[in-house]
């Protein structure tokens, strides 16, 4: 009995998950099963690959290029994450106001972050060009010489963390503005009832009860910054003599342009690694100072 | 005696009515402020696009000669026609769009039905089965990219369309996105088209599909964008000007023409107008979308 309905059944649910399913295990699940194997090779693509066991991960210990990237991804994201989240929060509060015109406001700040990473890029370059550019131009009015920005490679990584900064502000904004208008109004009335200042209901009002959705942008934010790859590869190539060298970065060139698909992806394995504890760790942080309603 | 004691209540009366001129003035005062700093803060957002615009019509001559011109005289309207001659700048607009188009239209139809059967039809394994599809979330570009590349090139799909397109016809997120919306619906509709005898495949197509308009039109523009801005994967895969994408064709322009920042803007301002015609008709959809995921594309 079983025989035809049951089969019909699952002719009906394969219909319905196949043409989904198979091309995520094809082109996400193998990939990342195949990744694990590949760094234990050599391979070049040209050469028949050879099986080295964990020569590659042995050999990352000992790669300065490598050690010099993840330091610089880190400063990245210790320069990015503040701009960002000090900036979204504050236009976030002004603009949580029940005022004419805030819808406009807020569609403006979000412009750059549908803009994709490479315009973004290369508009910042040229207003950071050292010659020619409006940034010096304006800084040079007001009696200031302004840096090299991405020719020298000490502000190099600073103007990166302009033009990431500058497009993300949006996204932290939609986030945090939609955490500020969970909080309800009666929290506010009864802390005015209190005598509480204007102040004193930020710190002890907003702040709290924000803190599950800055919480949620740290945790995405960290995740997708330790990635970070178009606007560099766009605006520095890495440069200026290795000072925007990035982790991404060093995975794709390892892979694409020195043909070694095999350390590459040993790279890969480690830093995915290092943002899975680094996620992990923040949930267990989180409990000391995210506030549940 | 009466005037005596009353003059004090009207000084007082006074007073206070200088007094809510005077916070009236002051609210109007920090409004102002408020609304000043808010456009400031707007301007800064806006200026970058604005001098793109405004680069791409100046002259090579302008350019090199200060004060910088905001709005350009004279008014050249040839880098356009000069970066499309130079490069195929229509042909990576067609290739965007194609791309983008193919891929989204696929996306939402295999997102929607694995969704629809997560959501609706009851299979041993199906949990598991889903907690699969989000564990896939976490795998990042990174550690897939290396191996897809080679599957790639076993298949001959290197620096082709097919291969361009094949790694996102199908979204974890999209379907995990769908089926919370096909959970809200309400089943009452659903049961009574069972009942006349409907299939599956037409409850889906004739009702489900209808009933969630927005959550479609929010993933679709989600997944529009994403690839329409994808930069890493058609980096890697592609690499005859006949198959680039805009993002990878800007970005080769700018290394041949680093002096040139008239051309190199005009190109960029081609591949910002369409994102940003969207994005003002659909702004909603589109805040929703790429807030929602949370995920770079």
């Amino acid at each position: 009995m079983v025989g035809h309905r049951g089969w019909r059944r699952w002719a009906v649910i394969v219909a319905f998950l196949a043409p989904g399913l198979v091309p995520l295990l094809l082109f996400t699940v193998g990939p990342m099963v195949a990744s694990s194997g590949l760094s234990l090779l050599r391979w070049n693509l040209l050469r028949p690959p050879e099986f080295i066991g964990l020569d590659n991960y042995a050999k990352l210990l000992g790669d300065s290029d490598f050690h010099a990237a993840a330091l610089h991804t880190i400063g990245f994201v210790m320069g990015y994450l503040p701009l960002v989240l000090i900036g979204g929060l504050g236009i976030a509060l002004a603009l949580n106001q029940r005022l004419r015109g805030i819808a406009i406001f807020r569609a403006v700040y979000f412009m750059p972050m549908v803009t994709s990473w490479v315009v973004v890029a290369l508009m910042w370059r040229w207003l950071l060009d050292p010659n020619g550019g409006l940034v010096n131009h304006v800084l040079g009015l007001v009696g200031i010489q302004g840096p090299g920005w991405w020719t020298d490679p000490v502000w190099a990584m600073p103007s990166v963390i302009i033009a990431s900064a500058w497009k993300d502000l949006g996204y932290v904004m939609v986030i945090l503005l939609a955490g500020l208008q969970t909080i309800p109004e009666e929290y506010y009335e009864a802390a005015a009832v209190d005598g509480a200042s204007r102040l004193a209901r930020f710190r002890h009002v907003t702040l709290p009860l924000l803190t599950p959705s800055v919480f949620f942008v740290v945790v995405i934010s960290l995740i997708n910054n330790f990635q970070v790859f178009d606007q560099v590869w766009v605006m520095t190539n890495g440069g200026p003599a290795g000072a925007t060298s990035v982790v991404m970065e060093r995975i794709v060139r390892n892979a694409f342009s020195y043909g070694q698909m095999g350390y590459a992806a040993a790279m890969s394995w480690v830093f995915f690694v290092a943002l899975l504890i680094l996620t992990a760790v923040q949930f267990r942080l989180q409990r000391r100072w995210v506030t549940h309603g | 005696m009466d005037d005596a004691a009353r003059r004090p209540a009207i000084g007082a009366a006074k007073r206070s009515h200088r007094s809510i001129e005077r916070s009236r003035w002051r609210r109007r005062l920090g409004r102002g402020l408020f609304y000043a700093m808010l456009a400031a803060g707007g301007c800064v957002m806006l200026f970058p696009f604005a001098w793109m615009l405004s680069t791409s019509f100046q002259t090579a001559d302008a350019l090199l000669v200060p004060p910088p011109q905001l709005i350009p005289s004279p008014i050249e309207t040839g880098n356009y026609a000069a970066v499309a001659q130079a490069y195929p700048l229509g042909r990576y607009l067609l290739n965007s769009l194609a791309v983008a188009g193919t891929s989204t239209i696929l996306q939402v139809l295999t997102s929607a039905m694995a969704a629809y059967a997560f959501a609706r039809l009851t299979f041993r394994g199906r949990d598991t089965l889903f907690m699969l599809y989000l564990a896939t979330l976490m795998v990042p570009l990174q550690v897939t990219i290396m191996p897809l590349f080679v599957e790639m090139k076993y298949l001959g799909l290197v620096n082709t369309y097919a291969g361009l397109l094949l790694p996102s016809i199908a979204s974890a997120f999209g379907t995990f996105f769908l089926r919370q919306a096909f959970l809200g619906l309400p089943r009452e509709l659903e049961e009574a088209a069972f009942i006349d005898g409907a299939g599956h495949w037409t409850v889906f197509r004739r009702i489900v599909l209808p009933l969630s308009l927005p959550a479609l039109a929010t993933f679709g523009i989600f997944a529009f964008m994403a690839s329409w801005n994808s930069f890493l994967w058609p980096l890697v895969i592609v690499n005859s000007p006949d198959l680039m994408t805009l993002p990878v064709g800007l970005s080769n322009l700018q290394g041949r023409y680093t002096t040139s920042w008239n051309l190199v803007m005009a190109g960029a301002t081609v591949a910002v107008v369409p994102i940003l015609l969207v994005y003002l008709v659909a702004q909603k959809y589109v805040v929703r979308g790429v807030t929602l995921s949370g995920l770079k594309g």
